[in-house]
């Protein structure tokens, strides 16, 4: 097994009488990409901060690098490279002075971070753009920028909070293919979303969170092979008839969700199941076969979807 | 494990001079122009008819005797711009502090780093000020240059009092008109700026007296002009914008550090 760089132990974190992280337990290996798949408000950013030795626990352990956050804070954020939630650059200077002031924080020298900006902007693809203000960027841009400034020093941790919320569909991409590139290059990532297809294809393994608890742990496929079947059927009966029509399908498959718009069927063949309830004569008005993913995991788990 | 850079506000003060070099031309321009148009305007202009019916204020023509105090006022209203859009900008607007944060350094380097930037400015300001004074002759007293380090002294103790209240404002929709109408607009008439201070009457003169602008005021007058105060006053004028400092301060460093950690 290789070296721990996170591990969390009964980590507890209580705001007056509201409990948003409850007693969880997690480790993070080195190289690996880590997620934290849950709906707004499960306590994700919370964990992300104590991670970030930004925010102290309330109860619990938690080291990061080996060392207490609550000691050693200082030393420890030397290692994160941290991308929150909102992205927080100085919007009145330019992308290269963004990511030299950045570096400046760290302490680093001026000539390293000099010698490292080319780099870190051709990573973002904003070379084009490395005297521009901030103000002028687009969201996706800006976002980029935040990863390059948070990889200035160099980190051993990359901590990404919902890194592609409020971006559009290619917007989005590009920068799942920039994190795909740090994954390959053995970066370590702990990443944070309520996107189930951002989890499918960043995560190597992931927790699932629900109002500050853990309910799941494994891989994306480990996680859709346990808690779901191989194929899921959606059918639309019209939003008054779901529940009703929704009894006759129990024998159908293997399990059943009604959801207010339309019924989940869980099926190891989805096709088949359709047949069958097309010749009881039941005739949805629309329907589709598609694979289980991690929203299917998650909605076994909880009984709600991730994003209401 | 990494070694944390000592004195991390010195990171923060450079990125603070980074981020004013873009508004350089509007902070030297505000500089000598603020003095030039008020001395020119209410000095010379109003002073001349104030000196016309009663020969001056306190044995001196009127602009000797304003002009401390605008000097005071400048280097007071320059601090409170720097430190509370600053403050207001990371915390609220771009939220810079929070990325500063992300890095080793915490909420005392933030405040400590702001507030040296801030001193930069001050000091700007006050040189320029006494610049333009000098021009307008209106230096008497062979120290006067004792003025700056005390015009200096005025702006830090404003500075760091408002770093702290900035630091706690979570909500920005009243605090410019609660700034403005409750803090600067009394300060600035009610301290002894346009009038000596014993010409009010008793029940508002205590504004002055809990005033930074009144005492740096009193102050300056002594320096430039030899305003007569005993020496025992000078010292509690001293002592009173030294205190506002360390407490001004300590409380903000307080509130950054306890508004990160949440």
């Amino acid at each position: 097994m290789s070296e721990e760089l996170i591990v969390a132990r009964g980590l507890t974190k209580k705001f007056g009488d509201f409990t948003a992280v409850d007693g969880i337990d997690f480790s993070v290996y080195r190289g690996e990409s880590f997620g934290l798949l849950g709906p707004n408000g499960a306590g994700k950013s919370t964990t992300m901060r104590i991670i970030g030795a930004t925010s102290q626990r309330t109860s619990g352990d938690i080291t990061i690098l080996g060392k207490d956050p609550e000691k050693f804070g200082p030393q420890i954020r030397a290692h994160l490279g941290v991308i929150p939630q909102k992205d927080n650059l100085d919007e009145q200077l330019t992308v290269t002075e963004n990511l030299y002031i950045y570096g400046r924080y760290f302490g680093l020298s001026p000539k390293f971070i000099k010698g490292k900006v080319d780099e870190l902007l051709e990573f973002a693809q904003l070379e084009e753009k490395r005297d521009a203000k901030v103000e002028s960027l687009s969201g996706g841009m800006k976002r980029r920028l935040t990863i390059a400034r948070a990889l200035v020093s160099e980190p051993d941790i990359l901590m990404l909070d919902e890194p592609t919320t409020g971006l559009d569909p290619q917007a989005r991409h590009i920068l799942w293919d920039r994190l795909f590139r740090l994954k390959e290059k053995g970066v370590t990532l702990v990443i944070t979303t309520h996107f189930m297809d951002e989890a499918e294809q960043l995560c190597e393994r992931l927790i699932v969170i629900d109002r500050g608890k853990i309910m799941a742990e494994g891989s994306p496929t480990d996680l859709i092979k346990r808690y779901s079947s191989k194929e899921v059927l959606e059918v639309r009966f019209g939003s008054e008839k779901n529940e009703e029509i929704a009894e006759k399908l129990k024998d159908k498959c293997e399990r059943l969700e009604v959801l207010p718009d339309r019924i989940l069927l869980y099926a190891e063949d989805a096709e088949q199941s359709l047949e069958e309830i097309m010749k009881s004569g039941m005739h949805p008005k629309t329907s589709l076969v598609r694979r289980s993913s991690l929203e299917d995991v998650f909605l076994r788990l909880t009984g709600r979807t991730l994003v209401e | 494990m990494r070694k944390v850079a000592p004195a991390g506000s010195r990171l923060v003060l450079e990125a603070r001079l980074t981020n004013m070099k873009k508004f350089a031309t509007i902070i030297f321009m505000y500089s000598f122009a603020n003095p030039l148009l008020y001395l020119l305007a209410i000095g010379a202009g109003v002073g001349t008819l104030i000196n016309r019916s009663s020969g001056g204020i306190d044995g001196v023509p009127y602009l000797v005797f304003l002009a401390p105090a605008l000097l005071a006022n400048a280097a007071i209203q320059g601090s409170m711009d720097e430190t509370i859009f600053p403050t207001l900008g990371g915390f609220l607007w771009n939220k810079t502090f929070y990325g500063m944060n992300a890095t080793p350094l915490g909420g005392r380097q933030i405040a400590l780093g702001v507030y040296w930037a801030a001193l930069v400015r001050n000091v700007l300001t006050v040189v320029s000020y006494y610049l333009v004074m000098m021009a307008f002759g209106v230096l008497k007293a062979p120290h006067a240059w004792l003025a700056i380090p005390a015009g200096i002294l005025a702006g830090a103790a404003f500075g760091a009092v408002m770093l702290a209240f900035a630091g706690n404002v979570k909500n920005e929709d009243h605090f410019f008109t609660f700034v403005g109408r409750f803090i600067i607009q009394p300060m600035f008439f009610l301290s002894g700026t346009f009038f000596p201070l014993d010409s009010i009457p008793l029940y508002l003169r205590w504004i002055g007296w809990i005033s930074p602008l009144w005492h740096a005021t009193d102050l300056g007058r002594y320096l430039t002009y030899g305003h007569d105060i005993p020496i025992s006053l000078v010292w509690i004028h001293i002592l009173f914008l030294v205190a506002m400092i360390v407490v001004g301060l300590n409380l903000a460093i307080r509130a950054f550090e306890k508004r990160l950690a949440k």
